[in-house]
């Protein structure tokens, strides 16, 4: 469904000079799966959603859409890809139905058509009371679920989703989760952006992590943790300041050690026998917690960073 | 790879995007139809309070050796300066808002439709809104006995070119502007061009290299345009003030499509 070698994007800034978006990454999407971009804003996932959606050049190497080429056939693409970006653009001037009505318009849809799938689609992101609303007077919640229902009018094969549910309550995070999943089951395949470790674990088949314009690592969720990661973490939380030195006492303890501003992980496949090594070397930490290695572990690993400043 | 699996070709057929996208602004201005009014209501306001008003101590009046009432004269200036005035507030402050503050022309190009779609759509909507302006204009003209001939139809057409060379001009230095203070740049050519370009008073009036100042700007050949189809009185001069006002639009319509181009696909 996409494919890309090599693919570059750069910009240049209002200082002249030119920035490096996407610094040569390798993606190749299958029909029917999720799949995903994982990392921290500024990582380039962005940059490369809008490549994919045919609305931003290419600077450099080979990128396939549905075995075209977006440069010359930017609106034949289009017309089966949905987009859902990361800000909601909807029509402020229309009302609920009508946003639907007109942007299914534009993909040549003829009317009958458009108002039935437009009346479908209310029902499918729960909006239908709302038909007649005003698209300023919806909460957030719900103008993403409209935004959802409009990037699926023209039944696209390909649905992106930058960002999908940030700067939404964990109620409404539910609610879209959900939708997407009965979209995946209805064979649309789903490319999603997120800086959520959780969200990716959820949504996605497949992913890559993102850094700095390149791709840092690539797998499922699972596979990416076993690859990158140890089966558990423990955290250990001590005084302000103490970090540094106490890492050096426990640095044995596990396979690996990450110090950060607010506590020390350590990296093993069984955390409480860590926790019971550390007090009897007579370390008395403010607070612990042993857990399953996430997607978050796997990003400071290969990047030495955590994904959410 | 896999066979391409999409249709090479836009869903759409040509200028069909255009259609929707003026569709689109036909919606949303279907329930703000008192809108509509106001934008009517402007030149009438002019006419009766300059044209009949202060006409009333103006007497005799010279235009191309002929004598006609002020009233007359400035009728086909106030028909002119609307379309002007219309095309200005539709291509700048509308468009402004739908560009940077709306994102509505972003979510446009995520479906099949081209920024020339957005460009034509945009500058056709407001020439369709200027057009019912200018006709029910040029009915008051009529019904006030301010017309004389029937060369007066074509001022209908005229005001169109006149709305087109702004709207695409206009609309292409929106696209440089970064605030709502650069609009004070757009007043301060607005309403001089709108007070001294023969609207109110003849050309005459100017002398020397102010007079062919005056005389090169777009403004003055459209009142001029209109005032000589209302009045009857056509010459070489009236040709010449199509080619200008054609030109200027074709030049703003390939600026702006070139300019949504960088902005909007980046």
């Amino acid at each position: 469904m996409i494919h890309a070698r090599d693919l570059r994007k750069s910009f240049t800034d209002k200082a002249g000079h030119v920035v490096e978006a996407v610094r040569g990454i390798d993606i190749d999407v299958r029909r029917g799966e999720a799949f995903g971009f994982l990392g921290p804003n500024g990582a380039g996932k962005s940059s490369t959603m809008r490549m994919i959606a045919a609305v931003s050049p290419v600077s450099g190497g080979e990128l396939r859409i549905l075995g075209r080429d977006p440069a010359e056939h930017g609106p034949a693409i289009r017309s089966r890809l949905g987009v859902c970006p990361q800000e909601d653009t909807l029509d402020n001037e229309l009302n609920v139905f009508d946003n639907l009505y007109i942007y299914g318009r534009y993909f040549g849809i003829p009317k009958r058509e458009v108002r039935e799938r437009a009346e479908e689609l209310l029902e499918f992101v729960q909006l239908t009371d709302k038909r007649s609303a005003k698209v300023e007077g919806l909460s957030g919640g719900m103008k993403r679920r409209l935004t959802i229902a409009r990037s699926l009018i023209n039944r696209p094969e390909i649905l992106l989703l930058d960002e999908p549910t940030t700067g939404l309550d964990p109620q409404a995070r539910h609610i879209l989760w959900d939708r997407l999943f009965r979209l995946k089951q209805q064979g649309v395949t789903l490319v999603i952006t997120t800086h959520y470790m959780d969200e990716a674990e959820q949504l996605c088949d497949r992913l890559v992590v993102m850094d700095r314009g390149v791709i840092a690592a690539e797998g499922s969720p699972l596979e990416l943790i076993r690859a990158h990661s140890t089966r558990e973490v423990s955290e250990l939380r001590f005084p302000v300041g103490d970090h540094e030195a106490t890492a050096e006492k426990v640095a044995d303890l596990g396979e690996r050690v990450e110090v950060l501003p607010d506590r020390i992980l350590v990296y093993s496949d069984d955390g409480e026998h860590v926790l019971e090594q550390v007090h009897d070397r007579g370390l008395r930490p403010i607070a612990t917690l042993v857990r399953r290695s996430t997607l978050e572990d796997v990003f400071l690993r290969l990047t030495g960073r955590t994904l959410v400043d | 790879m896999s066979a391409p699996a999409v249709p090479a070709g836009s869903p759409l057929r040509p200028w069909e995007g255009t259609r929707l996208l003026v569709l689109r602004n036909y919606v949303t201005y279907r329930r703000q139809w008192k809108l509509f009014a106001t934008g009517f209501l402007e030149p009438v306001f002019y006419l009766f309070s300059i044209g009949i008003g202060v006409g009333k101590l103006i007497h005799a009046f010279e235009l191309n050796g002929h004598s006609i009432p002020y009233a007359e004269f400035v009728a086909p200036g106030m028909l002119a300066a609307s379309a002007f005035n219309g095309a200005l507030l539709d291509s700048t402050f509308n468009v402004f808002f739908k560009l940077k503050y709306e994102k509505l022309y972003d979510q446009m190009l995520a479906t099949p439709l081209t920024t020339s779609d957005v460009a034509r759509g945009e500058i056709i909507w407001g020439q369709l809104r200027g057009a019912s302006y200018s006709v029910a204009f040029l009915l008051v003209m009529w019904a006030l006995g301010l017309v004389h001939s029937w060369w007066a139809v074509l001022a209908l057409p005229a005001t169109l070119l006149i709305g087109f060379a702004f709207s695409a001009v206009c609309m292409g230095l929106t696209t440089w502007m970064t605030s709502w203070q650069d609009f004070e740049k757009i007043t301060l050519v607005q309403l001089p061009m709108f007070l001294f370009s023969g609207t109110f008073f003849p050309v005459s009036r100017f002398h020397g290299v102010l007079r062919w100042v005056v005389e090169c700007t777009p403004l003055y050949r459209g009142v001029v345009l209109c005032r000589e189809l209302t009045t009857g009185a056509l010459s070489w001069e009236s040709g010449v003030s199509v080619v200008y006002l054609v030109v200027m639009g074709l030049i703003g319509l390939v600026v702006v499509r070139r300019r949504l181009d960088i902005l909007l696909l980046t």
